[in-house]
């Protein structure tokens, strides 16, 4: 593939070693997928955590003095500082971990948002942007509904394009892959985040890889009910660019979505699909013990619905109930009286944090749990965190209740 | 195994070298987190191999899925453990899975011949020449 002067010499490791072996990532990528050269990108987010690989990746690339041109946002870990005051000492062990990885992170130039939804919050995309986004929910909104391009990048390939500020030129970044080729005539009525949830489960997993046109779908669906469709169309497959007739900015008409062509496949997704969903991936039973909202974190808004739920009411002493945001929205939360309503009713709302991170595992691994979440019971039953899977009313009444769901 | 048992299919060559091994086929994508890292056991309840390893297999995937921060947790944890695939040869390759068995360095193959996929059954035994791009293939019977 074809390297200008400046991307050959961070190749050559003029930048350093650290630069040359993002540069090398960069590289092998465009040669796989047969990029002819790089783009500039003006954006990166990068869904890094603490696990071995992601610690590993980024200590051998901070040492080599890499730093990220492109600042990016990055993905929660989780708040022991908030864990600790509330009587959870370290759940995991991990508190060196964690302060080495900050100043690993930092060094990179990496910017500490430890957010899942950059893209409605702190990295927002406009039309037409180059960028590098990773994070399963964020990469189908940045792509379908900002219109900005970005592939599926990986969190290593994300902070390879931050500290180059390049991206190989193939895949969704070039027009004629962004068409659909998959139609999906969604038959049932889609109401609120939870169906949009189940929904992007129930597609994804039954289309399998390409590019879906949604038609069926309501007309003005939230930034909210989006991320969550997003998330899960990522989760069930590998989804990351769709369309939906009338409503995302590249598919006026079916014909645009489709770019003129005819559809390779056509679904229909029915009220079985999603009842199917919901049961497939609802895990355990029996009394829960915890309640975890905010995967996707959840908004403003949305802590605004679980406050209303809660006010004036007081949680079940043997259910623990977690709400799940940014740490930015944590501080909004806490202007707006809601933390404090919530906080009132025996309920937590903690920032940067992760549903699928080690600090849960030892707390809740083996028991039975609910949220409104499909991609987090999904990878959560990997270590027997199950979940049941309800919509978020749903999951406050059982809190408020206790017992079986 | 004799050479005139064998097929020969073209490939592109992702990343890694060359690769043999029996074979495995998943009928649907698969996320290398939810492998158990000890047995290379896939661990997803509702996945169609759930319960089988895919330890030294080469595995025939249609495509790689799920989150963009722990499939390449498991691929580096099945590589420590050395309980991971010998190779990997993939019909929709994307970014995730390729940038992982890129930084891994398992060797990762596509755009194979599509009469390759006629003849491909559980247990045959594939060699893929990574320099050549090509895939040998020996039927189990000939084995």
């Amino acid at each position: 593939m074809y390297l200008n002067d400046e991307e050959k010499r961070m190749l050559a490791g003029d930048f350093g070693s650290g630069t040359a072996e993002a540069m090398k990532l960069q590289v092998a990528l465009g040669e796989a997928f047969d990029a002819e050269r790089m783009v500039e990108i003006s954006r990166a987010h990068v869904s890094l955590a603490h696990y071995p690989s992601d610690v590993w990746y980024t200590a051998k690339l901070a040492a080599g003095g890499a730093r990220c041109r492109i600042k990016p946002t990055c993905n929660p870990l989780y708040d022991l500082h908030y864990l600790e005051n509330v009587g959870i000492r370290d759940p995991a062990n991990e508190a060196g971990l964690l302060r080495n990885l900050k100043e690993t992170f930092l060094k990179l130039g990496i910017t500490l948002t430890y957010s899942c939804t950059p893209e409605i919050q702190s990295n927002v995309p406009r039309f037409g942007e180059y960028v590098a986004f990773a994070e399963s929910s964020a990469t189908p909104y940045v792509n379908a509904v900002c219109g900005a391009r970005s592939n599926r990048e990986s969190a290593k390939s994300a902070l390879a394009a931050a500290i180059t500020g390049r991206a190989p030129l193939y895949g969704y970044l070039l027009d004629e892959n962004r068409t659909g080729n998959v139609l999906i005539e969604v038959e049932t009525p889609i109401n609120d985040d939870f169906d949009y949830h189940l929904l992007g489960y129930a597609a994804s997993h039954k289309m399998g890889p390409g590019v879906p046109v949604f038609t069926g779908m309501p007309m003005k669906p939230s930034p909210e009910e989006l991320v969550c469709f997003g998330a899960q169309l990522a989760t069930g497959g590998s989804v990351a660019m769709y369309h939906i007739v009338g409503v995302t900015p590249e598919a006026s008409d079916l014909e645009t979505a489709f770019g003129g062509k005819t559809p390779e496949k056509k679904l229909t997704i029915t009220e079985r699909d999603l009842q199917k969903t919901q049961k497939l991936l609802s895990h355990g039973s029996g009394r829960i013990e915890f309640v975890m909202l905010g995967c996707p974190h959840y908004s403003i808004g949305q802590v605004a619905e679980v406050a209303r739920l809660l006010e004036g009411k007081k949680i079940h002493p043997e259910v623990a109930f977690w709400v799940l945001t940014s740490p930015a929205t944590r501080g909004l939360a806490d202007r707006m009286g809601y933390l404090d309503t919530i906080n009132r009713a025996g309920g937590h709302i903690i920032g940067g944090t992760c549903a699928d991170i080690s600090c849960w595992y030892g707390l809740y691994s083996g028991k039975v749990g609910v949220t409104d979440s499909v991609k987090a019971a999904y990878y959560t039953a990997r270590v027997d965190m199950n979940f049941q899977l309800k919509r978020r009313y749903e999951c406050v009444e059982i809190a408020l209740r206790g017992g079986e769901a | 195994m004799g050479k005139e048992n064998a097929l020969t299919f073209n490939c592109h060559r992702i990343s890694g070298g060359s690769a043999e091994g029996q074979v495995l086929i998943s009928p649907e994508p698969v996320c290398f987190y939810m492998i158990d890292t000890d047995t290379g056991k896939i661990n997803e309840r509702s996945h169609a191999l759930v319960g089988q390893s895919i330890t030294d297999k080469v595995l025939v995937l249609p495509s790689g899925k799920g989150s963009s921060v722990v499939q390449d947790e498991g691929l580096f944890a099945l590589k420590q453990k050395n309980t991971g695939p010998k190779g990997i040869i993939v019909k929709n390759p994307d970014t995730v899975l390729v940038a992982g068995t890129i930084v891994m360095d398992y060797p990762l193959f596509d755009r194979v011949d599509n009469e390759f996929y006629d003849h491909i059954e559980n247990d045959d035994y594939v060699k893929v020449d990574a320099e050549r791009e090509l895939i040998m293939l020996v039927k189990k019977q000939a084995c």
